[in-house]
Protein backbone atom coordinates (compact mmCIF):
# COMPACT_ATOMS: atom_id res chain seq x y z
CA UNK A 1 0.00 0.00 0.00
CA UNK A 2 1.40 3.36 -0.94
CA UNK A 3 0.68 6.54 0.90
CA UNK A 4 1.24 9.74 -1.10
CA UNK A 5 4.07 11.89 0.14
CA UNK A 6 2.82 14.61 2.46
CA UNK A 7 -0.40 12.79 3.28
CA UNK A 8 -1.88 13.69 6.67
CA UNK A 9 -4.83 11.70 7.94
CA UNK A 10 -7.99 13.67 8.77
CA UNK A 11 -7.65 12.61 12.41
CA UNK A 12 -4.14 13.99 12.55
CA UNK A 13 -5.20 17.18 10.76
CA UNK A 14 -8.01 17.85 13.25
CA UNK A 15 -5.74 17.10 16.19
CA UNK A 16 -3.10 19.47 14.89
CA UNK A 17 -5.60 22.24 14.31
CA UNK A 18 -7.13 21.76 17.73
CA UNK A 19 -3.71 21.82 19.40
CA UNK A 20 -2.81 24.95 17.49
CA UNK A 21 -6.02 26.71 18.50
CA UNK A 22 -5.76 25.63 22.14
CA UNK A 23 -2.20 26.90 22.40
CA UNK A 24 -3.18 30.25 20.95
CA UNK A 25 -6.11 30.65 23.33
CA UNK A 26 -4.10 29.61 26.40
CA UNK A 27 -1.50 32.32 25.71
CA UNK A 28 -3.81 35.20 26.63
CA UNK A 29 -5.41 36.19 29.89
CA UNK A 30 -8.60 34.61 31.19
CA UNK A 31 -12.06 36.10 31.06
CA UNK A 32 -14.77 35.15 33.55
CA UNK A 33 -18.52 35.42 33.19
CA UNK A 34 -20.78 34.71 36.14
CA UNK A 35 -24.33 35.23 37.30
CA UNK A 36 -24.95 37.64 40.15
CA UNK A 37 -28.00 38.87 42.03
CA UNK A 38 -29.43 41.07 39.27
CA UNK A 39 -27.96 39.59 36.11
CA UNK A 40 -24.69 38.55 34.57
CA UNK A 41 -21.23 39.96 35.25
CA UNK A 42 -18.31 39.97 32.79
CA UNK A 43 -14.77 40.56 34.01
CA UNK A 44 -11.64 40.64 31.85
CA UNK A 45 -8.16 41.85 32.71
CA UNK A 46 -7.52 44.18 29.78
CA UNK A 47 -5.06 47.06 29.86
CA UNK A 48 -6.37 48.41 26.55
CA UNK A 49 -9.07 51.06 26.64
CA UNK A 50 -9.72 50.73 22.92
CA UNK A 51 -9.82 47.02 22.18
CA UNK A 52 -12.70 45.47 24.02
CA UNK A 53 -13.02 41.84 25.00
CA UNK A 54 -16.51 42.41 26.31
CA UNK A 55 -19.28 43.96 24.29
CA UNK A 56 -22.97 44.55 23.89
CA UNK A 57 -24.71 42.62 21.14
CA UNK A 58 -28.36 43.44 21.77
CA UNK A 59 -30.83 44.56 24.41
CA UNK A 60 -30.33 41.49 26.60
CA UNK A 61 -27.28 39.90 25.05
CA UNK A 62 -23.63 40.38 25.89
CA UNK A 63 -20.49 38.96 24.36
CA UNK A 64 -17.09 38.08 25.79
CA UNK A 65 -14.13 36.59 23.99
CA UNK A 66 -10.54 35.48 24.41
CA UNK A 67 -7.91 34.77 21.78
CA UNK A 68 -6.95 36.70 18.67
CA UNK A 69 -8.51 40.14 18.59
CA UNK A 70 -9.11 40.45 14.86
CA UNK A 71 -10.82 37.08 14.76
CA UNK A 72 -13.26 37.57 17.60
CA UNK A 73 -13.87 41.17 16.53
CA UNK A 74 -15.12 39.86 13.17
CA UNK A 75 -17.43 37.50 15.04
CA UNK A 76 -18.64 40.28 17.32
CA UNK A 77 -19.50 42.58 14.40
CA UNK A 78 -21.26 39.74 12.60
CA UNK A 79 -23.22 39.01 15.74
CA UNK A 80 -24.38 42.61 16.01
CA UNK A 81 -25.48 42.55 12.37
CA UNK A 82 -27.36 39.30 12.95
CA UNK A 83 -29.09 40.62 16.07
CA UNK A 84 -30.02 43.99 14.58
CA UNK A 85 -31.35 42.54 11.37
CA UNK A 86 -33.52 40.02 13.20
CA UNK A 87 -34.71 42.51 15.77
CA UNK A 88 -35.64 44.92 12.99
CA UNK A 89 -37.30 42.28 10.85
CA UNK A 90 -39.29 40.64 13.67
CA UNK A 91 -39.48 42.11 17.17
CA UNK A 92 -36.81 43.03 19.65
CA UNK A 93 -37.75 40.11 21.92
CA UNK A 94 -37.18 37.65 19.10
CA UNK A 95 -33.41 38.07 19.25
CA UNK A 96 -32.05 35.31 21.46
CA UNK A 97 -28.63 34.21 22.62
CA UNK A 98 -29.49 30.72 21.42
CA UNK A 99 -29.92 31.89 17.83
CA UNK A 100 -26.72 33.85 18.01
CA UNK A 101 -24.81 30.92 19.53
CA UNK A 102 -26.03 28.73 16.68
CA UNK A 103 -24.83 31.23 14.11
CA UNK A 104 -21.41 31.38 15.76
CA UNK A 105 -21.25 27.60 16.08
CA UNK A 106 -21.98 27.15 12.41
CA UNK A 107 -19.38 29.69 11.39
CA UNK A 108 -16.68 28.51 13.76
CA UNK A 109 -17.30 24.88 12.80
CA UNK A 110 -16.98 25.69 9.13
CA UNK A 111 -13.78 27.61 9.67
CA UNK A 112 -12.36 24.79 11.76
CA UNK A 113 -12.94 22.16 9.09
CA UNK A 114 -12.33 24.14 5.92
CA UNK A 115 -9.72 26.72 6.71
CA UNK A 116 -6.06 25.73 7.04
CA UNK A 117 -5.88 27.85 10.17
CA UNK A 118 -8.66 27.58 12.73
CA UNK A 119 -9.82 30.63 14.67
CA UNK A 120 -7.95 30.92 17.97
CA UNK A 121 -10.92 32.17 19.92
CA UNK A 122 -13.31 31.13 22.61
CA UNK A 123 -16.54 33.04 23.16
CA UNK A 124 -19.30 33.49 25.64
CA UNK A 125 -22.74 34.64 24.51
CA UNK A 126 -24.89 35.51 27.51
CA UNK A 127 -28.50 36.58 27.71
CA UNK A 128 -30.12 38.00 30.80
CA UNK A 129 -33.74 37.00 31.46
CA UNK A 130 -36.43 38.36 33.74
CA UNK A 131 -35.24 36.07 36.52
CA UNK A 132 -31.98 34.22 37.10
CA UNK A 133 -33.61 30.97 35.93
CA UNK A 134 -34.13 32.54 32.54
CA UNK A 135 -30.51 33.61 32.13
CA UNK A 136 -28.54 31.80 29.46
CA UNK A 137 -24.79 31.54 29.18
CA UNK A 138 -23.39 29.77 26.14
CA UNK A 139 -19.71 29.06 25.71
CA UNK A 140 -18.39 28.41 22.20
CA UNK A 141 -15.04 26.90 21.42
CA UNK A 142 -12.81 27.26 18.34
CA UNK A 143 -14.30 24.15 16.67
CA UNK A 144 -17.88 25.32 16.92
CA UNK A 145 -18.93 23.28 19.96
CA UNK A 146 -21.55 24.95 22.14
CA UNK A 147 -21.73 24.46 25.90
CA UNK A 148 -24.75 25.58 27.85
CA UNK A 149 -23.23 26.79 31.12
CA UNK A 150 -24.92 27.60 34.38
CA UNK A 151 -23.60 30.00 36.98
CA UNK A 152 -20.07 30.68 35.86
CA UNK A 153 -17.60 30.35 33.00
CA UNK A 154 -13.88 30.91 32.80
CA UNK A 155 -12.08 30.76 29.47
CA UNK A 156 -8.68 31.54 28.01
CA UNK A 157 -5.32 31.46 29.78
CA UNK A 158 -5.23 29.03 32.67
CA UNK A 159 -8.97 28.51 32.33
CA UNK A 160 -9.23 25.42 34.51
CA UNK A 161 -7.32 26.88 37.42
CA UNK A 162 -9.34 30.09 37.21
CA UNK A 163 -12.63 28.18 37.09
CA UNK A 164 -11.50 26.16 40.11
CA UNK A 165 -10.80 29.30 42.15
CA UNK A 166 -14.04 30.89 40.97
CA UNK A 167 -16.05 27.88 42.14
CA UNK A 168 -14.57 28.26 45.63
CA UNK A 169 -16.10 31.72 45.99
CA UNK A 170 -19.16 31.48 43.80
CA UNK A 171 -22.68 30.90 45.04
CA UNK A 172 -26.10 31.70 43.61
CA UNK A 173 -27.39 35.24 43.92
CA UNK A 174 -24.16 36.99 44.94
CA UNK A 175 -24.49 40.79 45.23
CA UNK A 176 -22.55 42.64 42.52
CA UNK A 177 -19.62 43.72 44.68
CA UNK A 178 -19.13 40.19 46.02
CA UNK A 179 -19.45 38.66 42.57
CA UNK A 180 -16.78 41.06 41.31
CA UNK A 181 -14.63 40.17 44.29
CA UNK A 182 -15.02 36.46 43.49
CA UNK A 183 -14.10 37.10 39.85
CA UNK A 184 -10.97 39.02 40.84
CA UNK A 185 -10.01 36.32 43.32
CA UNK A 186 -10.29 33.78 40.51
CA UNK A 187 -8.37 35.88 37.98
CA UNK A 188 -5.50 36.56 40.39
CA UNK A 189 -2.90 33.85 40.63
CA UNK A 190 -2.37 32.69 44.21
CA UNK A 191 0.13 35.07 45.80
CA UNK A 192 -0.12 37.40 42.80
CA UNK A 193 -1.14 41.02 42.85
CA UNK A 194 -4.71 42.15 42.16
CA UNK A 195 -5.48 43.95 38.91
CA UNK A 196 -6.10 47.65 39.54
CA UNK A 197 -9.31 49.20 38.21
CA UNK A 198 -7.48 50.66 35.21
CA UNK A 199 -6.45 47.20 34.06
CA UNK A 200 -9.91 45.73 34.19
CA UNK A 201 -12.74 45.62 31.72
CA UNK A 202 -15.97 45.05 33.61
CA UNK A 203 -19.55 45.04 32.37
CA UNK A 204 -22.91 43.76 33.50
CA UNK A 205 -26.17 42.70 31.95
CA UNK A 206 -28.46 44.13 34.59
CA UNK A 207 -32.01 42.81 34.33
CA UNK A 208 -33.37 45.85 36.19
CA UNK A 209 -32.20 48.37 33.62
CA UNK A 210 -34.76 49.64 31.11
CA UNK A 211 -34.34 49.10 27.36
CA UNK A 212 -30.74 48.01 27.03
CA UNK A 213 -29.46 45.85 29.86
CA UNK A 214 -25.77 46.07 29.04
CA UNK A 215 -23.66 48.51 30.97
CA UNK A 216 -19.94 49.01 31.24
CA UNK A 217 -18.57 49.66 34.70
CA UNK A 218 -15.49 51.80 34.74
CA UNK A 219 -13.94 54.86 36.35
CA UNK A 220 -15.33 55.94 39.72
CA UNK A 221 -18.22 53.49 39.50
CA UNK A 222 -15.84 50.55 39.26
CA UNK A 223 -13.56 51.93 41.97
CA UNK A 224 -16.49 52.18 44.34
CA UNK A 225 -17.50 48.60 43.60
CA UNK A 226 -13.97 47.34 44.09
CA UNK A 227 -13.81 49.14 47.41
CA UNK A 228 -17.17 47.71 48.46
CA UNK A 229 -15.97 44.13 47.98
CA UNK A 230 -15.03 42.39 51.23
CA UNK A 231 -11.35 42.45 50.32
CA UNK A 232 -8.85 42.63 53.17
CA UNK A 233 -7.27 45.67 51.52
CA UNK A 234 -10.56 47.56 51.67
CA UNK A 235 -9.46 50.54 53.81
CA UNK A 236 -6.66 51.66 51.50
CA UNK A 237 -8.86 51.13 48.45
CA UNK A 238 -11.76 53.13 49.79
CA UNK A 239 -9.38 56.04 50.30
CA UNK A 240 -8.44 55.87 46.66
CA UNK A 241 -12.02 55.51 45.55
CA UNK A 242 -12.97 58.62 47.45
CA UNK A 243 -10.40 60.56 45.50
CA UNK A 244 -11.35 59.08 42.17
CA UNK A 245 -15.03 59.76 42.69
CA UNK A 246 -14.29 63.39 43.51
CA UNK A 247 -15.74 66.47 41.89
CA UNK A 248 -13.42 66.31 38.90
CA UNK A 249 -14.77 62.92 37.84
CA UNK A 250 -16.03 63.43 34.27
CA UNK A 251 -19.74 62.77 33.77
CA UNK A 252 -19.18 61.24 30.38
CA UNK A 253 -15.73 59.80 29.93
CA UNK A 254 -14.75 58.67 26.44
CA UNK A 255 -15.50 55.10 27.48
CA UNK A 256 -18.21 56.21 29.83
CA UNK A 257 -21.93 56.10 30.12
CA UNK A 258 -22.76 57.82 26.86
CA UNK A 259 -21.28 54.88 25.02
CA UNK A 260 -23.18 52.18 26.75
CA UNK A 261 -26.57 53.47 27.72
CA UNK A 262 -28.25 55.75 30.15
CA UNK A 263 -26.73 56.42 33.51
CA UNK A 264 -28.43 54.19 36.04
CA UNK B 1 -26.41 26.47 -0.24
CA UNK B 2 -22.88 26.34 -1.57
CA UNK B 3 -22.82 30.07 -2.02
CA UNK B 4 -20.37 30.33 0.84
CA UNK B 5 -17.71 28.89 -1.48
CA UNK B 6 -17.46 32.33 -3.02
CA UNK B 7 -16.65 33.85 0.34
CA UNK B 8 -13.32 34.08 2.16
CA UNK B 9 -12.34 30.81 3.80
CA UNK B 10 -14.67 29.79 6.57
CA UNK B 11 -17.13 32.58 6.11
CA UNK B 12 -20.53 30.98 5.85
CA UNK B 13 -22.52 34.14 5.58
CA UNK B 14 -22.21 37.68 4.31
CA UNK B 15 -23.10 38.71 7.83
CA UNK B 16 -19.43 38.22 8.72
CA UNK B 17 -17.95 40.19 5.85
CA UNK B 18 -17.18 43.74 6.75
CA UNK B 19 -18.93 46.18 4.47
CA UNK B 20 -16.73 49.00 5.71
CA UNK B 21 -19.50 51.20 7.06
CA UNK B 22 -21.19 51.02 10.43
CA UNK B 23 -24.59 51.95 9.05
CA UNK B 24 -27.34 49.42 9.53
CA UNK B 25 -29.36 50.71 6.60
CA UNK B 26 -26.41 50.42 4.22
CA UNK B 27 -25.70 46.92 5.46
CA UNK B 28 -29.30 45.74 5.08
CA UNK B 29 -29.40 47.40 1.68
CA UNK B 30 -26.59 45.12 0.50
CA UNK B 31 -27.42 42.03 2.56
CA UNK B 32 -31.20 41.82 2.33
CA UNK B 33 -32.55 44.86 0.47
CA UNK B 34 -36.10 43.51 0.57
CA UNK B 35 -36.23 44.14 4.30
CA UNK B 36 -35.92 47.88 3.87
CA UNK B 37 -38.99 50.02 3.37
CA UNK B 38 -39.70 49.99 -0.37
CA UNK B 39 -37.76 52.68 -2.15
CA UNK B 40 -38.36 51.83 -5.76
CA UNK B 41 -41.95 50.79 -5.61
CA UNK B 42 -44.56 52.88 -7.32
CA UNK B 43 -48.16 53.00 -6.26
CA UNK B 44 -50.93 52.60 -8.82
CA UNK B 45 -52.59 55.72 -7.45
CA UNK B 46 -51.69 58.26 -4.80
CA UNK B 47 -53.01 57.10 -1.42
CA UNK B 48 -52.70 60.39 0.39
CA UNK B 49 -56.16 60.58 1.94
CA UNK B 50 -56.84 56.92 2.46
CA UNK B 51 -54.18 55.84 4.91
CA UNK B 52 -53.83 57.04 8.49
CA UNK B 53 -51.85 60.21 9.00
CA UNK B 54 -50.19 61.29 12.17
CA UNK B 55 -50.37 64.93 13.04
CA UNK B 56 -48.92 67.47 15.41
CA UNK B 57 -45.58 67.27 17.22
CA UNK B 58 -44.15 70.14 19.26
CA UNK B 59 -40.71 70.53 20.79
CA UNK B 60 -38.98 73.19 22.84
CA UNK B 61 -35.66 73.46 24.60
CA UNK B 62 -35.56 73.75 28.37
CA UNK B 63 -32.80 74.35 30.88
CA UNK B 64 -30.28 71.56 30.21
CA UNK B 65 -32.31 69.70 27.62
CA UNK B 66 -35.30 69.50 25.36
CA UNK B 67 -38.95 68.47 25.71
CA UNK B 68 -41.00 66.89 22.92
CA UNK B 69 -44.74 66.28 22.90
CA UNK B 70 -47.15 64.79 20.41
CA UNK B 71 -50.93 64.51 20.25
CA UNK B 72 -52.50 61.05 19.91
CA UNK B 73 -54.75 61.33 16.88
CA UNK B 74 -54.34 59.63 13.50
CA UNK B 75 -56.71 60.51 10.68
CA UNK B 76 -57.58 59.08 7.27
CA UNK B 77 -59.30 61.87 5.44
CA UNK B 78 -62.20 62.90 7.66
CA UNK B 79 -62.10 59.69 9.74
CA UNK B 80 -60.27 59.46 13.05
CA UNK B 81 -58.47 56.18 12.55
CA UNK B 82 -56.79 56.00 15.95
CA UNK B 83 -57.23 57.88 19.20
CA UNK B 84 -54.22 56.65 21.11
CA UNK B 85 -51.45 56.60 18.59
CA UNK B 86 -47.91 57.24 19.73
CA UNK B 87 -45.82 59.46 17.55
CA UNK B 88 -42.85 60.28 19.76
CA UNK B 89 -40.24 57.53 19.80
CA UNK B 90 -37.11 57.12 21.83
CA UNK B 91 -34.30 56.49 19.38
CA UNK B 92 -31.45 56.20 21.87
CA UNK B 93 -30.72 57.33 25.39
CA UNK B 94 -30.25 60.95 24.38
CA UNK B 95 -32.49 61.45 21.40
CA UNK B 96 -35.99 60.93 20.09
CA UNK B 97 -38.03 61.59 16.98
CA UNK B 98 -41.61 62.63 16.51
CA UNK B 99 -43.33 61.78 13.26
CA UNK B 100 -45.93 63.59 11.21
CA UNK B 101 -47.32 62.37 7.93
CA UNK B 102 -48.12 58.83 6.80
CA UNK B 103 -48.27 56.90 10.05
CA UNK B 104 -47.17 53.51 8.75
CA UNK B 105 -44.12 54.81 6.95
CA UNK B 106 -43.28 57.04 9.90
CA UNK B 107 -43.41 54.24 12.46
CA UNK B 108 -41.23 52.07 10.29
CA UNK B 109 -38.79 54.91 9.80
CA UNK B 110 -38.60 55.47 13.55
CA UNK B 111 -37.93 51.79 14.14
CA UNK B 112 -35.24 51.65 11.48
CA UNK B 113 -33.67 54.85 12.77
CA UNK B 114 -33.44 53.48 16.29
CA UNK B 115 -31.63 50.37 15.04
CA UNK B 116 -29.44 52.60 12.90
CA UNK B 117 -28.22 54.62 15.90
CA UNK B 118 -27.74 51.60 18.15
CA UNK B 119 -26.00 49.68 15.40
CA UNK B 120 -23.43 52.41 14.94
CA UNK B 121 -22.92 52.69 18.66
CA UNK B 122 -22.29 48.98 19.10
CA UNK B 123 -20.12 48.59 16.02
CA UNK B 124 -17.93 51.61 16.71
CA UNK B 125 -18.00 51.67 20.49
CA UNK B 126 -18.98 55.35 20.48
CA UNK B 127 -22.13 57.37 20.10
CA UNK B 128 -22.74 59.41 16.96
CA UNK B 129 -22.56 63.16 17.39
CA UNK B 130 -25.89 64.96 17.46
CA UNK B 131 -25.25 66.45 14.02
CA UNK B 132 -24.24 63.00 12.75
CA UNK B 133 -27.54 61.61 13.96
CA UNK B 134 -29.50 64.46 12.37
CA UNK B 135 -27.71 64.02 9.04
CA UNK B 136 -28.32 60.30 9.07
CA UNK B 137 -32.05 60.89 9.46
CA UNK B 138 -31.98 63.32 6.53
CA UNK B 139 -30.56 60.58 4.30
CA UNK B 140 -33.32 58.22 5.36
CA UNK B 141 -36.03 60.78 4.59
CA UNK B 142 -34.54 61.45 1.18
CA UNK B 143 -34.65 57.69 0.56
CA UNK B 144 -38.40 57.93 0.97
CA UNK B 145 -38.81 60.76 -1.52
CA UNK B 146 -40.31 58.55 -4.22
CA UNK B 147 -43.01 57.35 -1.88
CA UNK B 148 -43.55 60.85 -0.54
CA UNK B 149 -44.45 61.96 -4.06
CA UNK B 150 -47.16 59.28 -4.03
CA UNK B 151 -48.67 60.56 -0.85
CA UNK B 152 -46.68 58.64 1.75
CA UNK B 153 -45.06 61.77 3.11
CA UNK B 154 -43.14 61.50 6.37
CA UNK B 155 -41.63 64.56 7.96
CA UNK B 156 -40.09 63.86 11.35
CA UNK B 157 -38.77 66.14 14.03
CA UNK B 158 -35.54 65.14 15.69
CA UNK B 159 -34.61 66.28 19.20
CA UNK B 160 -31.52 65.38 21.17
CA UNK B 161 -29.48 66.29 24.21
CA UNK B 162 -26.05 67.52 23.15
CA UNK B 163 -23.43 66.97 25.89
CA UNK B 164 -21.12 69.49 24.21
CA UNK B 165 -23.46 72.40 24.94
CA UNK B 166 -25.26 70.71 27.85
CA UNK B 167 -28.56 71.52 26.26
CA UNK B 168 -31.16 70.35 23.81
CA UNK B 169 -31.15 70.70 20.05
CA UNK B 170 -34.04 70.43 17.63
CA UNK B 171 -33.90 69.59 13.93
CA UNK B 172 -36.61 69.90 11.31
CA UNK B 173 -36.86 68.28 7.88
CA UNK B 174 -38.81 68.44 4.67
CA UNK B 175 -39.73 65.61 2.28
CA UNK B 176 -36.38 65.94 0.55
CA UNK B 177 -34.37 65.59 3.74
CA UNK B 178 -32.61 68.34 5.60
CA UNK B 179 -31.72 68.81 8.38
CA UNK B 180 -32.68 72.32 9.40
CA UNK B 181 -31.62 73.11 12.91
CA UNK B 182 -34.31 74.98 14.85
CA UNK B 183 -33.69 77.12 17.89
CA UNK B 184 -35.86 77.38 20.98
CA UNK B 185 -39.03 75.71 19.71
CA UNK B 186 -40.47 74.02 16.66
CA UNK B 187 -43.53 72.13 15.55
CA UNK B 188 -44.50 69.87 12.65
CA UNK B 189 -47.71 68.38 11.31
CA UNK B 190 -51.08 69.72 10.31
CA UNK B 191 -51.62 71.66 13.53
CA UNK B 192 -48.08 73.02 13.59
CA UNK B 193 -49.00 76.56 12.55
CA UNK B 194 -51.36 77.00 15.47
CA UNK B 195 -48.96 75.26 17.85
CA UNK B 196 -46.10 77.46 16.77
CA UNK B 197 -48.14 80.59 17.21
CA UNK B 198 -49.01 79.45 20.69
CA UNK B 199 -45.41 78.56 21.57
CA UNK B 200 -44.21 81.90 20.30
CA UNK B 201 -46.08 83.52 23.16
CA UNK B 202 -45.54 80.86 25.80
CA UNK B 203 -41.91 79.92 25.30
CA UNK B 204 -39.41 81.16 27.90
CA UNK B 205 -35.73 80.57 27.33
CA UNK B 206 -34.03 78.22 29.83
CA UNK B 207 -37.25 77.53 31.66
CA UNK B 208 -37.26 74.41 33.86
CA UNK B 209 -38.56 71.27 32.09
CA UNK B 210 -41.83 71.26 34.09
CA UNK B 211 -42.80 74.69 32.72
CA UNK B 212 -41.83 73.77 29.18
CA UNK B 213 -44.08 70.70 29.48
CA UNK B 214 -46.97 73.00 30.38
CA UNK B 215 -46.20 75.29 27.45
CA UNK B 216 -46.15 72.34 25.06
CA UNK B 217 -49.43 70.92 26.35
CA UNK B 218 -50.95 74.36 25.88
CA UNK B 219 -49.56 74.50 22.35
CA UNK B 220 -51.06 71.10 21.52
CA UNK B 221 -54.36 72.24 23.01
CA UNK B 222 -54.31 75.31 20.76
CA UNK B 223 -53.47 73.15 17.75
CA UNK B 224 -56.36 70.80 18.52
CA UNK B 225 -58.60 73.82 19.01
CA UNK B 226 -58.14 74.97 15.41
CA UNK B 227 -57.01 71.87 13.50
CA UNK B 228 -59.44 68.96 13.12
CA UNK B 229 -56.64 66.43 12.57
CA UNK B 230 -54.99 67.17 15.91
CA UNK B 231 -56.47 65.47 18.96
CA UNK B 232 -56.97 67.34 22.19
CA UNK B 233 -56.71 65.67 25.58
CA UNK B 234 -59.35 62.92 25.76
CA UNK B 235 -60.72 63.47 29.24
CA UNK B 236 -63.24 60.63 29.28
CA UNK B 237 -60.81 57.99 28.04
CA UNK B 238 -57.87 59.53 29.86
CA UNK B 239 -55.70 59.66 26.74
CA UNK B 240 -53.06 62.33 27.20
CA UNK B 241 -50.35 63.60 24.85
CA UNK B 242 -47.05 61.71 24.80
CA UNK B 243 -44.47 63.90 26.50
CA UNK B 244 -40.76 63.08 26.63
CA UNK B 245 -37.92 65.06 28.09
CA UNK B 246 -34.27 64.51 27.31
CA UNK B 247 -31.62 65.89 29.63
CA UNK B 248 -28.19 64.81 30.83
CA UNK B 249 -30.01 62.02 32.67
CA UNK B 250 -31.19 60.61 29.38
CA UNK B 251 -34.52 60.09 27.71
CA UNK B 252 -37.49 60.09 30.05
CA UNK B 253 -41.05 59.64 28.91
CA UNK B 254 -43.44 61.17 31.41
CA UNK B 255 -45.91 58.69 32.88
CA UNK B 256 -49.63 59.02 32.21
CA UNK B 257 -50.14 60.25 35.78
CA UNK B 258 -47.53 62.99 35.38
CA UNK B 259 -48.95 64.16 32.05
CA UNK B 260 -52.51 63.80 33.35
CA UNK B 261 -51.79 66.18 36.22
CA UNK B 262 -50.34 68.80 33.85
CA UNK B 263 -53.24 68.41 31.45
CA UNK B 264 -55.60 68.94 34.36
CA UNK B 265 -53.82 72.22 35.16
CA UNK B 266 -54.20 73.36 31.56
CA UNK B 267 -57.87 72.34 31.45
CA UNK B 268 -58.66 74.20 34.67
CA UNK B 269 -57.03 77.32 33.27
CA UNK B 270 -59.03 77.00 30.06
CA UNK B 271 -62.28 76.77 32.00
CA UNK B 272 -61.99 80.44 32.86
CA UNK B 273 -59.90 81.50 29.88
CA UNK B 274 -60.78 79.28 26.87
CA UNK B 275 -58.04 80.71 24.66
CA UNK B 276 -55.37 79.87 27.19
CA UNK B 277 -52.78 81.98 29.02
CA UNK B 278 -52.54 85.58 27.88
CA UNK B 279 -49.05 86.84 27.19
CA UNK B 280 -48.25 90.34 28.52
CA UNK B 281 -48.51 93.05 25.87
CA UNK B 282 -45.30 94.74 26.87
Amino acid sequence: MSIPFGYVSPEQQMRDKADYARKGIARGRSVVVLQYEHGILFVAPNPSRALHKISEIYDRIGFAAVGRYNEFEALRLGGIRYADINGYNYARDDVTARGLANLYAQNLGQIFTESPKPFEVELVVAEVGDSSDEDHIYRLTFDGSVFDETGLVAMGGQAEAVAGRLKERYRDGLPLAEALEAALFALTEPGGERFPAGQLEVAVLDRNRPHRKFQRLNGPKLERLLAAGPAPAAPSKSGRAGKAGGPDAPPTAPEGDLDTGSDS
Amino acid sequence: MGSHRDLPAGMVNHIFTNSGISSFTEFVGSYAPDLLPGRNETLAAPVGDRIPHATTIVAATCAGGVVVAGDRRATSGNIISQRDMEKVFRTDDYSCIGIAGAASTGIEMARLYRVELEHYEKMEGRTLSVVGKANRLATMIRGNLGMAMQGLVVVPLFAAYDPDIDGGRIFGYDVGGGPYEQYHYYSIGSGSLFARGSLKKLYREDAPPEEVVLALINALYDAADDDSATGGPDVTRKIWPVVAQITADGFHRLSDEEVGARVQTVLEGRMSSPDGPIAPLR
